[in-house]
């Protein structure tokens, strides 16, 4: 019987892929070629952005540093009001992400926790405005805000946030569900409100989720391009990604300011990345599939 | 500005509110009515029905979204269908003109491009990035040492934002100096014009997709992990080899979260927009995607009530496909669930 049993056990324990010094060589080899062309272009966007002009236009396919123009770098942030953008970035994410979190929390413990009359049928409603893409909306939103006056100033990019994106309640609804419900009855027996329950019971201990939404909303809300096409036009209230396309077609010739530019706008997603790596595949993880 | 409001703005303005806060104050007159309205209601309702709290406050809790919803999403897709049936440019009252907006997309050679262009990019790019994104997962699977470094790789470019990502690449595709084209020179190969070659232009985009794979790749990464072991043993047991392991255990066990990811890529990829702006819509018309199409009739031309019908173009576009994916994948997909009900109600 042990004879039997003990191929299977070995099975169990080294998939395949141990067990055969050659495949495994081609593995590493597949892997470390793979790394290559995905983390190429990013080497070649810092390398070009350290370099002069010239030594952008005839230095190819290398990514060998052999000039360190640290003055692109300076010039990205000087030659054009960066801060100000930048200010503008800031204030279109970190906003946003407070409002989004707060009213998707709320509306995910209410779908959660509060079993009513119609929560169901509200319930889908928000499934199907997952679908509903936002170019639908896009020409008659940009005309509300024009009828508020909110055209090229920022509100248009921050007040929407405050009123829930269907996505973002799914999840936290998902979260919320798998919460243990006698915290909220303990929580009502001891005289707590319901919204006291939400804010001092569930919402604290909701953090991972908390957190990874926060990510995933700071990338979003970081990268947004289409929004701000949009509504900015003036230079006083452009968000970094549409100053980086204005000066993309202005100044296209510039390769290493662009890319230095390029760099610094990436640099905060990076920095959140690895500070935050395992919140955010937390994060994608519970959004995604099943 | 809206007639109707300007005078609470002008009104604020004497009063010495900061001029960067004067836009928001009939917002916020506007949301301090509602709420007033509502939280009269709640207390009404509380005191007729004490023991309806529960109620009261799911109203409560989910009136953010409702109001959102009413406003950003239900408001606009009605007036989406007026405006859609109307002629206007934002400053002259709008004109009925029935559907004439239609008729002209369905007669514009630049809607047909650029639906060929939006169709195409789905069509080719979603089960390439589908196919690419689950190899990628089922590689950086294996417990191999290390795979945490790779992993980390593979997903970086996934946090470039758009416009860099699109501004390094018209660099990484330029025809004389560019990343690509040094290298097919080293193997002897002269390189195409990329972005500046219309026939090349499109092949060139899916291409530059397939470099944000990642996204998709954490996913499946993360489905993978949720396979029960026990299948396997069990696979195993019976005698089955890595392949038909794969094709018996982990492809049914994945199929729901292949599926999720190929809806929305397909949503997304019809939605593309950065690329075809800041490549101007690309040598002839070559990258005229439909959302960038549709920006430029809005706010460049401000021909309103034409881009308001194509947005429903797109609309019916997009549902189609959506319809298309779900039947067709209907059969293939595996849902644990669903054969759990099944074998209950026997």
């Amino acid at each position: 019987m042990t004879a039997l049993a003990e191929p299977l056990v070995v099975r169990a324990d080294r998939p395949f892929w141990r067990r055969n010094v050659t495949l495994t060589v081609v593995l590493y080899v597949v892997l470390a070629l793979g790394s290559l062309v995905f983390v190429y272009p990013f080497l070649w966007m810092i390398a070009t952005s350290l370099r002069s002009l010239a030594g952008a236009g005839n230095s190819g396919a290398s990514v060998v540093p052999h000039e360190f123009l640290w003055d692109n770098y300076t010039r990205a942030v000087t030659s054009f009001p960066f801060w100000r953008y930048a200010l503008n970035s800031v204030l279109t994410t970190l906003i946003p992400i407070v409002g989004t979190v707060f009213s998707c929390s709320l509306a995910g413990f209410a779908f959660a926790r509060l079993r009513v009359r119609f929560a169901g049928v509200l319930f889908a409603v928000v499934l199907a405005t997952m679908l509903l893409p936002g170019e639908v909306t896009m020409v008659p939103q940009f005309m509300l805000f024009n009828n508020f006056g909110m055209v090229d100033t920022l509100y248009p990019l921050i007040l929407p946030a405050f009123f829930g994106s269907p996505f973002y309640i799914f999840l936290f609804r998902q979260f919320f569900a798998r919460m243990p419900s006698e915290l909220a009855d303990a929580a009502v027996v001891d005289g707590c409100g319901w919204f006291k329950t939400f804010w001092l019971v569930y919402l604290p201990l909701a953090r991972p989720a908390v957190v990874a939404v926060s990510i995933l909303l700071f990338m979003g809300y970081w990268n947004n391009f289409l929004g701000p096409a949009i509504y900015i036009n003036s230079d006083q209230w452009k968000t970094l990604p549409l100053a980086l396309a204005g000066f993309q077609s202005v100044n296209g010739t510039d390769t290493p300011l662009l890319m230095a530019t390029s760099v610094l706008i990436t640099l905060p997603c990076l920095l959140i990345f690895f500070v935050a790596q395992k919140q955010i595949t937390n994060g994608i993880t519970f959004s995604g599939g099943k | 500005m809206n007639p109707t409001i300007g005078w609470i703005r002008d009104l604020a303005a004497s009063w010495g509110v900061p001029t960067a806060l004067v836009p928001l104050v009939p917002f916020l007159l506007l949301l301090i009515v509602l709420y007033a309205v509502i939280g009269l209601a709640a207390y009404g309702a509380r005191r007729k029905w004490p023991r309806a709290d529960k109620t009261i406050a799911f109203w409560l809790f989910v009136s953010p979204w409702l109001i959102g919803f009413c406003l950003f999403t239900l408001g606009p897709m009605a007036s989406s269908i007026y405006v859609s049936l109307t002629s206007w440019d934002l400053i002259t009252p709008p004109q009925f003109v029935g559907l004439a907006n239609y008729t002209e997309a369905f007669q514009d050679p630049q809607v047909a491009q650029a639906l060929k262009v939006t169709l195409l990019y789905a069509v080719i790019s979603v089960p390439l990035q589908t196919v690419l994104a689950f190899l990628v997962a089922l590689l950086l699977n294996t417990d191999l040492p290390g795979m945490r470094f790779f992993r980390t790789v593979w997903y970086l470019p996934s946090l470039v934002s758009g416009v860099a990502q699109m501004v390094l690449f018209l660099w990484v595709f330029n025809p004389q100096y560019g990343l690509a084209n040094d290298v097919l020179a080293h193997f002897g190969i002269q390189g195409p014009g990329w972005f500046n070659d219309s026939a090349w232009a499109l092949p060139t985009v899916i291409l530059m997709s397939l470099w944000t794979v990642g996204g998709a790749m954490v996913i499946y990464l993360a489905g993978l992990k949720d396979v029960p072991s026990n299948l396997y043993e069990a696979a195993a047991l019976d005698g089955a080899g890595p392949v038909r392991q794969f094709w018996h255990v982990t492809l049914p066990q994945l199929s729901p979260i292949i599926l999720f990811n190929a809806l929305t890529g397909i949503i997304g990829s019809l939605q593309i927009f950065t690329q075809g702006f800041i490549a101007n819509g690309g040598p002839k018309d070559s990258l005229l995607f439909f959302v960038y199409y549709l920006y430029d009739n809005a706010f460049q031309n401000f021909r309103m009530g034409y881009a308001s019908a194509l947005a429903w173009i797109l609309f019916v576009v997009i549902l189609a496909l959506t319809a298309v994916t779900l039947r067709g994948s209907a059969f293939a997909v595996y849902y644990e669930t669903e054969l759990g009900r099944k074998r209950r109600r026997r």
